[in-house]
């Protein structure tokens, strides 16, 4: 991607962010812009904070005891951890798509429209059944679907269930979605639709997506971001990151040569 | 190379990609050797020989296709080791085209037998060819360890074969000028003269995938060229040649 692309809005931005675990540091000084509509990777070996981090921008790191965030994360322009910030909300704005596939115990229909009826976006059935049948569309899973929404969430395939789960996060009009390791759980086939599907969606959404795989980093992202040790090492776009890094500990990561 | 690979097969396979373009540079430049000590001393055996030898570099580009195409699959390269693959790749493809000029200079070797000899002009050729080959030794220097200084001074060189390869083409056409009998040899020897400026060509070529597999980047600024043999004209009674 040309780099004049990247001076696009900003979306989420990061400064000085530091998180602990009691006392262990879990990341050191991340500074991370993340550009809007578009998709960002963040990859690096097992421990090296990337979770950590995706989790820092819906404050999900909120229901772990002892983990405290320090330094600034705005979403356009406003502190996320500011004492006047709904963390339900937040959550609402900013979406999350788990590695294994969630479904909840309920019907393909429920599933969706979970989010919408707590958050009071449907004044009626039809408007709900719209917001329901959008968002599957958007998944790409209502040619599968449409014949079945009462059919539980749970009796999809594992591609199916991940589609579901995508569709309810959308369902509730996020402006980000953050997806750690989506597709760790799928196999080639299902694995391919998500990575269509992700492309499709960052027309609308800004998407951050954690992936240990470094081949799903360079086909569906446009910017990548590569931690180590807790610390943001290097980030530019995707095809510098992956042809010319400019960091020795990049390339030894992405070459295999560090794990 | 950096560090080794987690995976160490995958070592082993880059390692075997660099010996077999080694082994081609090396075969090139003793090809380009040969036909031009053929062409001096007049050696049908010598050139006979390159242009049977010409068969083994082919097969040596088709050896690293085959373990490009491979590794591209299996491998799937990534930054440096994705810029060695494609240098790989393109490097042996201008090797294959220098045995393919040397080729040519012996084949035209075994016709010049056949005709009188010109002045000083093979004299020229073997200096253009000693400068070429020695391009070609330094330019597999340069890629054996990853020297961009060196490769730069390859790209720079070319520039002196440029130079001969136009003051050679003045003298052959004064030659042709003088005695229309000349001009068979000396049609014969502007090719093989020819053959060597383009060798510089490919020889620089390498140059510049040396530079991009260290650096990660194109070189910078045009290529030096001082070849003027293309806007020569020699009018009859012009006697500055």
């Amino acid at each position: 991607m040309p780099e004049s692309r990247i001076n696009l809005h900003v979306k989420a931005l990061a400064r000085a962010v530091n998180v602990f675990y009691g006392e262990k540091q879990a990341l050191s000084g991340i500074n991370l812009d993340i550009p809007e509509n578009h998709v960002t990777a963040l990859i690096g070996p097992s421990g090296c904070g990337k979770s950590t981090f995706l989790r820092c921008l819906n404050r999900m790191n909120d229901i772990i005891d002892g983990c405290r965030v320090e330094g600034s994360i705005t979403i356009d322009g406003a502190d996320i951890y500011s004492k006047e910030q709904d963390v339900v909300q937040l959550r609402a704005r900013v979406g999350m798509v788990f590695q294994k596939p969630n479904p909840f115990p309920k019907s393909i229909y429920e599933n969706v429209a979970y989010g919408p009826r707590i958050h009071g976006m449907a004044a009626n059935k039809k408007q709900l059944d719209d917001i329901v049948i959008d968002s599957l569309t958007r998944a790409g899973l209502i040619n599968e679907v449409n014949d079945r929404l009462d059919a539980p969430g749970t009796s999809l395939s594992g591609g199916q269930q991940q589609r579901l789960c995508i569709a309810r996060a959308i369902a509730v009009r996020p402006e980000m979605i953050l997806m750690d390791e989506p597709c760790s759980a799928l196999d080639p086939i299902a694995t391919a639709r998500i990575e269509e599907l992700i492309d499709e969606l960052r027309d609308n959404f800004t998407i951050v997506i954690v992936t240990h795989s470094m081949q799903q980093a360079a086909r569906v992202s446009q910017r990548t971001a590569f931690f180590h040790l807790g610390e943001l090492v290097e980030t530019g776009a995707t095809e510098q990151i992956f042809t010319n890094p400019r960091d020795s500990r990049t390339q030894a990561y992405i070459t295999g040569r560090i794990g | 190379m950096v560090s080794g690979h987690i995976v160490k097969s995958f070592d082993d396979d880059l390692n075997h990609l660099v010996s077999t373009i080694s082994e081609m540079a090396g075969l090139a430049e003793r090809q380009l050797a040969d036909s031009i000590s053929a062409m001096s001393r007049r050696d049908e055996q010598l050139a006979a020989n390159v242009i049977e030898q010409d068969k083994r570099l082919d097969d040596l580009e088709a050896d690293i296709d085959a373990q490009v195409v491979r590794m591209l699959a299996l491998r799937q390269p990534q930054a440096l080791d994705l810029r060695a693959v494609l240098v790989a790749l393109k490097i042996s493809s201008d090797l294959e085209r220098v045995g393919d000029y040397a080729k040519n200079v012996a084949k035209r070797t075994l016709t010049l037998m056949q005709a009188p000899v010109i002045g000083q002009a093979t004299s020229t050729i073997v200096r253009m060819g000693s400068i070429v080959g020695g391009m070609i030794s330094n330019v597999v220097d340069a890629y054996l360890n990853a020297d961009v200084v060196k490769a730069q001074e390859v790209r720079a060189r070319d520039l002196d074969v440029d130079q001969l390869h136009s003051s050679l083409f003045r003298e052959l056409l004064t030659y042709m000028m003088e005695d229309p009998r000349n001009i068979t040899a000396c049609t014969h020897l502007l090719f093989i003269a020819k053959n060597i400026e383009r060798i510089g060509d490919h020889v620089t070529n390498i140059a510049e995938n040396v530079h991009f597999l260290v650096a990660g980047e194109n070189i910078a600024g045009d290529r030096p060229k001082n070849d003027l043999s293309s806007s020569t004209i020699i009018t009859v009674g012009d006697k500055t040649a």
